[in-house]
């Protein structure tokens, strides 16, 4: 945001940069240093930063082992519950084996959105690259998780025995197209979400230069950080259900 | 956060740059930088969760149902023994109060058989009370009797006298005798 106003104010007209936020940068050394695999970078830090209140939630926090919790230890247990409710109710029984897993996902992308409404911060689930591998992680396991289960049978999950005879193959193609879209949508939601949200942000701060408009503008940053708020934990619960959901289709192929 | 703000300072020289090619998320070079660092981030989070995090948690929740399942069960044998002790407290009342009634029963009639004797040893006084009483009316009665008697011979002799009529005193007493022996 300090980037806005600062360009805001060395030009005479009004001037956006809603993406620069969502650039990589090395966290040491100069702006324009190359970002190699290994280079400690923005994404580096925000990451670390999500594991790390992953780790003071859930271990830190827990670790009086008290019958009755604090209140640290009681917000860990309510996440631990939902999660775990989710894999159940979803999944059923067969699913909590992976549920140390879903637990992962959910709160690496959990802490990454929350993380990432801090002003000046950087959110690493606002990146296709990221959202992407997670998919494509969920998808890949999946699918063998549904091979290894069920053998040949999980092809029965394309292969509707409702439909009439003549309707099957046309709704197999279909289900085979939706089956390999899942990761492009599962993966689109999540970043688009983010990034729509933030670039909205900056767009109205953008406007904060013009006097006139900015006390607006300050209201309408704060109306849509307050959806961004809901859209952080949202886009969270709504990956991690679609990942349970996908994992039951690979438990239970048949309809 | 450090970053952000060197990165304002910059910015004039960097700005140009940084407007020409469009959404950093398509910037390809930066993409094994960040799939290298999340799946470094994953492998963490994973480890933390199911080596400390998730066991931990479960065995906390696990202990905590068992502690109530056990609390409930005390609580169930505490309100047992709650209604057993009520039992033996009615037990006890009912006893009580039959034992009450028992001597109260006991005692009236205690006290009705003592009122029954001296009511009889009353009863006898007044009796020979009475009996003395009659005795003594009755030994009054006869004294007056004779009296009567007496004076009824002393009148008749005078009255006798009276009349000049010579007359011995046995048979004025004899006829007054019977006059009276008459009207009694």
């Amino acid at each position: 945001m300090a980037t806005e106003t600062v360009a805001a104010e060395g030009e005479s007209g009004l001037v956006f940069h809603p993406f620069d936020q969502f650039e990589i940068k090395p966290l040491f050394g100069e702006i324009g240093d190359p970002v190699s695999w290994y280079t400690i970078s923005n994404a580096t830090f925000w990451m670390a930063l999500a594991a790390l209140c992953v780790v003071l939630l859930l271990v830190v926090g827990t670790r009086g082992r008290a019958v009755i919790p604090s209140r640290v230890q009681s917000a860990a247990e309510l996440v631990y519950g939902f999660v775990y409710k989710m894999v159940e109710d979803v999944t059923g029984k067969e699913g909590l084996k992976y549920f140390p897993w879903i637990m992962t996902l959910f709160l690496f992308i959990l802490f990454s959105n929350y993380l990432g409404l801090l002003p000046l911060a950087f959110t690493p689930t606002s990146h296709i690259a990221v959202t992407a591998v997670l998919a494509l992680g969920v998808f890949i396991g999946v699918t063998v998780l549904g091979f290894v289960k069920n053998g040949m049978a999980f092809l029965g999950l394309f292969w509707m025995k409702e439909a009439p005879l003549f309707l099957r193959p046309v709704i197999a193609i279909i289900e085979v197209i939706s089956y390999f879209v899942r990761p492009v949508s599962h993966s689109i939601r999540l970043a688009g979400n983010l990034v729509a949200g933030h670039a909205m942000i900056k767009v109205f701060a953008g406007f904060a230069a013009i006097a006139a408009l900015s006390p607006l503008s300050v209201v309408a940053i704060t109306a849509i950080y307050g959806l961004e708020v809901l859209v952080a934990g949202i886009q969270a619960y709504v990956f991690t259900i679609l990942t349970c959901i996908y994992l039951k289709d690979a438990l239970h192929p048949s309809h | 956060m450090a970053t952000e703000t060197i990165a304002a300072d910059e910015l004039a020289v960097h700005g140009a740059e940084a407007a020409g090619p469009g959404m950093p998320q398509l910037d390809v070079s930066s993409f094994p930088n960040q799939i290298f660092w999340l799946l470094v981030t994953l492998g963490v989070i994973y480890f933390v969760l199911s080596r400390f995090a998730l066991p931990r948690i479960g065995a906390v929740l696990a202990e905590r149902a068992g502690t109530i399942t056990n609390d409930i069960a005390a609580a169930e044998e505490l309100r047992h023994r709650a209604r057993e002790a009520e039992a033996a407290y009615d037990k006890a009342l009912a006893d009580a109060r039959a034992e009450a009634n028992r001597i109260v029963a006991e005692t009236k009639a205690q006290i009705q058989a003592d009122l029954d004797a001296e009511m009889e040893k009353a009863d006898a006084q007044i009796a020979a009370k009475t009996a003395e009483s009659q005795k003594a009316i009755d030994e009054i009665r006869d004294s007056a009797a004779r009296n009567v008697s007496e004076v009824a011979r002393d009148v008749a002799r005078d009255i006798v006298a009276a009349f000049g009529a010579e007359a011995d005193a046995k048979t004025v007493d004899a006829a007054v005798d019977a006059k009276l022996g008459e009207r009694a």
